[in-house]
């Protein structure tokens, strides 16, 4: 089955690392990208713009309500994504639980809906 | 065994296997009940079958592919089709004992689940792997029986959509994996023994089931200390369950327990249980407190207790765990171990910290204590402090109890 790892950090915290910090980082995730690449859990996965490159829109009455900043405030933002095929969801877990971010944020995972059960539901 | 023993003793070893073999928990619970159904009817008649588990396995499982052949009529579901071919294709000898042992295991550790929520794992736990009834699980929780009922249902929703396994944990996640798995058991048995109100046979009986998951776990995974600790914690508590509550419902301390009402077989092989752990380096919470446990059980009298031993221990308790009802219990075990007074010290300094100021057994304790020492009219104003304080309705008889005790004292004196 599918399962997105969400990456949940403090942008407070990111905006404090130093560059040195932050190149190593990356190339931890880099690394982490490869590994479960050739495990073949890989599917996608992206860092996101801090929250503050956010919009929000809403429809209401046909009308467009568009706003900035994200859809609530939060301690921790989601700061990027991974979509990865697991067998289950303790497979998904101790996936979520390599990603950098793990040790500093958190990481929601949730299992994708097939579509067959989205046109059920 | 008659009948009803069969179904409590060997229901949720029936349905661990069930569930495995149909993936789906609510397919293999109503199945098993058409498969009991059709025992019922049967059994008197012609004899109750040589092996009566691997026969309500095996009828529960054709009536499963009975079912899902008959849905596939009305539609025809790939997923349901793969399913009932992969089902019918087992073999029916896949029923070896290591492989049944373990699915009891499978059953333990998906309902345990760190993704549910805790009261969903205890109250799955109880239905699933226990067997005890929606019902009567409500009433051990005072919840009603609707919000029980919706409870395992979002939980059996949440196992099926959330992508649960059902296996037992691999290697590296087996020791963190137990820990949850220990602390539902350890919940399921607190709600027995500590709960305030509600029916008393039915507490009685989450201390027995814990103690008997406790049983499972350690027969089970015999090398894990951890394990064998918590079921030492609760035989030495559970040994006391005669002498610790009056006919009249009245809580009665330890020290003032008839100790021949404690059951010396279950304090015998709760502390040969607990030495067997520490031996094998057990030093959880649990292991630390069954070790308490241990040397009160085997104290002839209150007086002859190791309290300078307590005392350590809960010395070691506070560092590693430590909690408001830890920092009482270690006073009180100064007090005893040492002198009143040291103990009285220790409990006024807690008072001075602001998160202790609504915690109830932090003046009923210094109440003791000032009534040990003969300061009753302080003593009789810890207790009122106590009381309007403490929620429990025994602790609440208890203490008002104590109180008129020490009024008529100092009526007395007067």
């Amino acid at each position: 089955m599918q399962f997105l790892l969400m990456i949940y950090r403090s942008e407070t915290e990111l905006a404090k690392m130093s560059s040195a910090d932050l190149s190593a980082m990356y190339g931890e995730y880099g690394k982490f990208t490869e590994e479960i690449t050739n495990s073949g859990n890989y599917i996608g996965g992206n860092p996101l713009k801090p929250t503050s490159t956010a919009t929000t829109v809403r429809v209401r009455d046909s009308k467009r309500v568009v706003t900035d900043g994200p859809f609530a405030e939060t301690k921790e933002q989601l700061g990027g994504y991974y979509l990865i095929e697991a067998s289950d969801l303790d497979q998904a877990i101790s996936i979520a639980a390599r990603i950098p971010g793990a040790r500093h944020g958190s990481i929601e995972v949730r299992p994708i809906m097939p579509r067959t059960q989205a046109v059920q539901a | 065994m008659d009948f009803e023993t069969f179904h409590r003793e060997e229901s949720g070893r029936i349905l661990s296997t069930l569930i495995r073999l149909l993936g789906d928990f609510d397919l293999a619970e109503e199945m098993l009940q058409e498969a009991y159904a059709v025992a019922l009817q049967k059994w008197p008649t012609e004899g109750t079958p040589a092996n009566p588990r691997a026969w309500l396995i095996s009828t529960a499982r054709h009536k499963a592919i009975d079912r899902l052949r008959r849905n596939q009529r009305f539609e025809r579901k790939a997923e349901e089709i793969a399913k009932t071919t992969e089902l019918a294709a087992r073999p029916e000898s896949d029923q070896d004992q290591e492989m049944l042992a373990d699915d009891r295991l499978r059953l333990i550790f998906t309902c345990c689940h760190p993704s549910l929520p805790m009261e969903a794992r205890v109250a799955l736990t109880l239905r699933t792997v226990c067997g005890i009834t929606t019902e009567e699980i409500s009433r051990a929780f005072l919840v009603p029986l609707a919000t029980m009922a919706q409870r395992l249902v979002r939980a059996k929703g949440k196992i099926r959509e959330a992508g649960i396994p059902y296996r037992v944990p691999s290697n590296g996640e087996l020791q963190d994996r137990l820990d949850g798995v220990l602390l539902v058991v350890y919940l399921i048995f607190n709600e027995g023994y500590l709960a305030s109100s509600g029916d008393a046979l039915i507490r009685r009986e989450l201390c027995a089931e814990a103690i008997r998951l406790g049983r499972v776990l350690c027969s089970l995974l015999p090398n894990q200390a951890e394990a064998q600790a918590l079921l030492g914690l609760m035989l030495l508590h559970d040994s006391r369950r005669d002498a610790r509550v009056s006919a009249g419902g009245e809580l009665i301390l330890l020290e003032e327990q008839n100790r021949s009402l404690w059951h010396q077989e279950q304090i015998q092989e709760g502390t040969e249980l607990v030495q067997s752990a520490l031996r094998r380096g057990a030093a959880s919470v649990y292991a630390l407190q069954a070790s308490i446990a241990a040397l009160h059980a085997n104290a002839k009298t209150a007086k002859e207790t190791d309290w300078p031993q307590i005392a350590g221990l809960y010395d070691v308790l506070l560092r590693t765990h430590a909690s408001p009802v830890v920092e009482v219990n270690r006073a009180v075990a100064v007090a005893m171990a040492h002198t009143v007074e040291e103990g009285l010290a220790l409990l006024e300094e807690l008072e001075k910290r602001e998160e202790l100021g609504e915690f109830h057994l932090l003046p009923a304790a210094r109440a003791d204590l000032l009534r040990r020492l003969g300061r009753t009219s302080e003593a009789a104003d810890a207790y009122r402090r106590a009381l309007t304080l403490a929620t429990n309705d025994i602790e609440r008889r208890f203490l008002r109890r104590r109180l008129a005790e020490i009024e008529s004292q100092r009526g007395a004196q007067r």
